[in-house]
């Protein structure tokens, strides 16, 4: 492709982008001659150009649409269809350029359609009362019939351009203002004029004063359209991206010697270079600006397109509809333009098409028939905001919630909490959609979530406000450039870290636990630290315990004073628990070495001021890191996973106990719940007992803190195992819940499982298998006859939940327990491990189901081909007992049904095992 | 790149610049070094290969350092005992390599070169591209390539 043709294309793209949103603004503003006059100069040019390098198909085209818009400039009504029948000609245009570029030569097609269309409607008659009303109207000779030449320039247009013209009064006399010269706004219509001359020496009355006034008439417009924006000529050249992106990366580093100058002169008090080191210091930081400017681009350049969208839009959904845009000038990095360039597109749609209501229904509302959507943009800080407000019905939040929970997005008493805000956020869920019906622009939910992460990939988040009734407001903050950020430079263990400022929501001094003082202090639950924060629970994570591989920081490794960075990605807040927190810098990013690029913690690395190269933390990486900590805990058995979403739900008994704290256990555990007389309460031996259904059953508090009452009622949760019970005495019972469980927090106090946030409490999730022995001294310790060789067992269960809900149950029965998180761990257990007799497995898990796994074994031969296996099963379906039959599984218990699955391994034990190792149930 | 290990035309010399590991001397091809520095400043990354010892500062460019002791799986140096830096470069990449010491650059011919042997640990074996018989003492020559593609199995697990 010569260097020409390149040039066109580039050249050409660009005019017919401004020529798109000019005509858009053209229909909504038919008598502005300045808008008209650009649009025709641009389309003129590329016809010219054409022409110029032999391209006929596209010459053909912007002629027809040429001599269409000549019409406009004579009068003819610009009519929504026509405006159409233009950008449709556009549009041909840009796929003739697109294909042009790909290939190099025009490609092969007619245009026969869209031309006739064209030269049709340019053909027709202009209907009588939309005609401009020349005052000296018989003075005119019908000229105007002929179809314009290229270019051409109507008398008529000249005319009235002349007539617009302000002009000495004595000449504003009706006599025959006929001027000579034509409002030549640009030069691309000079060579014309000549062609236009001829009519007006054919023109009856070229009168001696019209001939005088000449001069005045002319230039007026021409200097109102030099003054215009969009035709103001800038003086630039065309630069490639890569000089500039080099150029940055000089200047970066410069940048950073420039620092580490400075730092070494800090040092050197009497340094004679401080003075030059100063001017330098000044011009880098000039010329860093200076560089980043080159990088700028006004968002407006991603607005460009969306006035026609707008315009598309509400012509196909029968709205009126106004864009309203402000701040276009508005510069962001243009790496950063590319990224949120779709993303606005797909909000304005979905705004110009679900946000605003159809025009019979705005008028019922009381609102103006026509609905606007305004876009605006600011700097704030480093960020620039971008807001896209509509003023259309608003988010229906009812609805929403209805469609989350029915989708299963949140449990239901979850969504019923959320706040408005949390709930509008549900658009951005993947397939998520209310729109009743789908159009061919919105309503098949695609989108919003692409939306939503492109956004939060260059560290941008977004925020709605809505009102229903009165309209949606979305809230785009981003960065203003990726190549330098503000950072907060901390310190974890050892090493020094960047933490980008924009994940930062604000930073708390944590101190050690002080009974007098109410600092804020790092509490744990069950070991695992959280901070309360304006009446919310933030978990917290040791930023040199991420580093080290673990998310979840062990309790001796938390130092109890330093500073928690308060993060916030998407929906996920956390906090980071770091030394010391130095100060805040703007950082050059430089990319990751390929060699640890797949490290998720980092975002990039820097070199400081000192000269010494840190990591940038990626605040995405650790919240992914924070969601799964669980899957790092899963190894060590003390640790509890977050139950993933849509995992089954467990029904909880939340009870009182201990200091007012909510606690639960899993009703499925629990056998009765009893409120007994308390002075029934009888003491033996120093042990609290009841007499309860013809036996004595022992007593023990569910928390250290709740003392027993003597008197009045006391409340009981009854637990019992074969012919033993044991009564749990809490303070309270206060609800049922089902929900699905979020043990957010683990911890190594044995009486609790970890903690959960049930109907928006926090809630400890008491361990019962800790308070069985209590009762008796032998439920832990099995059968009183104990087992030479305890038998070995496998459970294999993706939850860290059962796991540790099974494990004691099981050890308690005798069994040695080694755990496995996933079919293939378990595998690779079995096969590595000869000593495991038999295995209990989930069947529901994620990757490969527990009858993968059961059929691998069976497949494998040998020892674990005749292993026996009990399955656990949330549901029990006929074909999974098929399945089951067929696999040989010894048993099929539901989840929960802790005694079934007692009784099932006393079974197996019965057959295979020697009888003393039968289970206690 | 294997023309660029300098092996490839039998009747040239190749420069190599000698580096020592332990009591091992390795060659690099003249071509292939950009630079010999002392490293200083290293920040250890997390989590990472174990091959890579961290990032350092070089002249305003953040390199990645790896230790030729770790991709040959041979125990790290004492503490505070001398390093020396190769820096080198690979698809756009600086790396710096973190050896016990630098010695002289030899200009070798294909006379004295003899392939690898085939009872070397295979960890050596994949890094080098033959050994040179010196008076006294035997040069391996490193495959700067090969040494350089590690931790990419890691990655594509990762990943």
């Amino acid at each position: 492709m010569d260097d020409l043709l390149r040039e066109f294309l580039v050249e050409s793209a660009e005019h017919l982008d401004t020529v798109d949103a000019e005509l858009v603004r053209f229909e909504q503003d038919p008598n502005n001659q300045q808008i008209l006059r650009n649009i025709f100069r641009l389309v003129h040019t590329i016809k010219g150009t054409c022409g110029f390098l032999g391209l006929p198909r596209l010459e053909a085209l912007a002629h027809a649409a040429e001599t269409l818009m000549g019409r406009f400039r004579d009068g003819y009504p610009v009519s929504g269809a026509s405006v159409t029948l233009i950008l449709a000609t556009l549009d041909r245009l840009k796929a003739i350029l697109a294909d042009l570029e790909a290939t190099g030569s025009e490609p092969a097609g007619a245009d026969a359609d869209l031309i006739g269309a064209l030269e049709a409607m340019a053909s027709e008659e202009a209907p009588a009362a939309a005609a401009p009303p020349p005052p000296p109207l018989p003075d005119l000779p019908p000229i105007v019939e002929r179809e314009l030449k290229p270019g051409e320039v109507s008398l008529e247009d000249l005319e009235r351009a002349f007539m617009e013209a302000p002009g000495p009064d004595d000449f504003s006399a009706p006599a025959a203002p006929a001027p000579v010269s034509a409002p030549a706004p640009a030069p691309a219509i000079e060579p014309v004029l000549e062609a236009a001359e001829p009519d007006f020496e054919s023109a009856p009355e070229p009168t001696a004063p019209a001939q005088a006034h000449e001069r005045p008439a002319a230039t007026a417009p021409a200097s109102e359209g030099s003054g215009e924006g969009p035709v103001a000529k800038v003086q630039t050249i065309r630069v490639n991206v890569d000089t500039i992106e080099h150029l940055m990366t000089m200047v970066s580093e410069l940048v950073l010697t420039r620092n580490q100058l400075l730092e070494i002169a800090r040092r050197h008090e009497d340094s004679g270079y401080k003075v030059p080191l100063q001017r330098l210091s000044h011009v880098t930081a000039e010329l860093q600006e200076g560089v980043m400017k080159t990088r700028m681009q006004p968002i407006g350049n991603a607005w460009q397109k969306l006035p026609r969208v707008v315009r598309d839009l509400s012509a196909e959904l029968g709205k009126g509809i106004d864009l309203v845009m402000s701040g276009a000038e508005t510069e962001l990095d243009r790496q950063v333009l590319d990224v949120i360039k779709d993303p606005l597109t797909h909000m304005v749609r979905n705004s110009a098409d679900h946000g605003i209501e159809a025009t019979n229904e705005r008028l019922k509302a009381g609102k103006p028939a026509r609905g606007s959507i305004r876009l605006s943009a600011y700097h704030e800080g480093g960020t620039i905001t971008i807001e896209i407000a509509d003023d259309g019905k608003g988010l229906d939040l009812a609805a929403i919630r209805k469609k989350a929970i029915e989708r299963n997005l949140a449990p239901a008493a979850d969504v019923e909490r959320m706040t408005d805000a949390q709930v509008a956020k549900f658009i951005f869920h993947a397939g998520f959609s209310t729109a009743k019906a789908v159009t061919s622009v919105s309503g098949r939910g695609v989108g919003m979530d692409v939306v939503k992460t492109n956004i939060e990939t260059i560290g941008g988040v977004v925020d709605i406000a809505t009102e229903l009734g009165k309209g949606t407001t979305f809230t785009i903050k981003i960065p203003l450039t990726l190549a330098i950020v503000s950072a907060l430079i901390v310190k974890a263990g050892e090493q020094r870290y960047a933490v980008p400022q924009i994940a930062v929501l604000e930073l708390v001094r944590v101190d050690p636990k002080d009974e007098n003082k109410s600092t804020n202090s790092i509490e744990r639950i069950h070991g695992a630290p959280v901070l309360r924060l304006r009446e919310r629970l933030l978990p917290i994570v040791t930023l040199d315990g991420l580093m080290r591989g673990q998310a979840i920081a062990e309790e001796s490794e938390i130092v109890e004073a330093g500073f928690v960075v308060v993060a916030q990605v998407g929906r996920q807040r956390f906090g980071v628990l770091v030394d010391e927190v130095f100060h805040t810098e703007e950082i050059v990013v430089k990319p990751m070495s390929s060699k640890l690029r797949h490290i998720p913690l980092f975002a990039g690395n820097t070199i400081l001021g000192d000269g010494a190269v840190v990591l940038i933390v990626d605040p995405n990486g650790v919240a992914k890191l924070v969601g799964q900590s669980a899957q790092s805990g899963a190894a060590t058995e003390a640790e509890t996973e977050e139950v993933e979403a849509g995992d089954a739900k467990a029904t909880l008994l939340v009870f009182k106990g201990g200091a007012g704290g909510f606690k639960a256990v899993p009703l499925s555990l629990v056998t009765r719940l009893e409120e007994i007389d308390a002075s029934k309460i009888e003491h033996l031996g120093g042990r609290p007992l009841i007499q309860y259904r013809g036996r004595l059953m022992p007593l023990v508090p569910a928390d250290p803190g709740i003392a027993i009452r003597s008197e009045g009622s006391q409340a009981l949760v009854v637990f019992s195992d074969g012919d033993r019970a044991m009564g749990l005495v809490v303070d309270e019972i206060v609800d049922i819940v089902e929900e699905r469980l979020d043990i957010e927090i683990s911890a190594d106090r044995s009486d609790l499982i970890g903690s959960a946030v049930l109907r928006g409490r926090a809630t400890d999730i008491i361990n019962i298998a800790h308070f069985l022995p209590l009762a008796y001294d032998d439920w832990a310790r099995g059968p009183r006859k104990t087992v030479v060789k305890a038998p070995s067992l496998l459970l294999v269960d993706d939850s860290a939940f059962f796991r540790d809900m099974l494990t004691p149950v099981l050890k308690a029965a005798g069994y040695s327990v080694t755990t496995a998180a996933s079919a293939d761990e378990a595998l690779g257990l079995l096969k590595g491990n000869a000593g495991i007799d038999l295995v209990v497995s989930d069947l529901d898990m994620p990757g490969r189901s527990g009858f993968d796994l059961v059929a691998a074994m069976r497949g494998t031969g040998g020892r674990l081909a005749e292993m026996p296996v009990i399955a656990l099963t949330g549901t029990v379906a006929a074909d999974a007992i098929d399945q089951a039959r067929r696999l040989a599984i010894s048993d099929l218990v539901a989840k929960f049904d802790r005694s079934g699955l007692l009784a099932a391994l006393a079974e197996i034990g019965e057959a295979g095992q020697p009888a003393d190792t039968r289970a206690a149930a | 790149m294997q023309a660029a290990n300098g092996n490839a035309v039998p009747t040239d010399t190749t420069d190599y610049v000698t580096v020592f590991v332990g009591e091992t001397m390795f060659g690099l091809t003249i071509d292939r070094v950009h630079d010999v520095f002392v490293p200083a400043g290293i920040t250890p990354v997390p989590l990472a290969p174990r091959e890579i010892v961290g990032l350092l500062n070089l002249r305003g460019r953040v390199v990645t350092a790896l230790c030729l002791r770790r991709r040959l799986g041979i125990p790290g140096r004492e503490a505070g005992a001398a390093e020396m830096a190769i820096g080198l470069e690979q698809a756009g990449e600086t790396f710096a390599l973190i050896v016990d010491g630098v010695g002289e650059v030899l200009k070798l011919g294909a006379d004295t070169q003899e392939p690898v042997p085939i009872n070397l640990d295979a960890r050596w074996r994949d890094i080098s591209l033959g050994v040179h018989r010196l008076d006294g003492r035997l040069l391996v020559i490193l495959d700067v390539d090969a040494l350089l593609a590690f931790g990419d199995a890691r990655e594509a697990k990762v990943a």
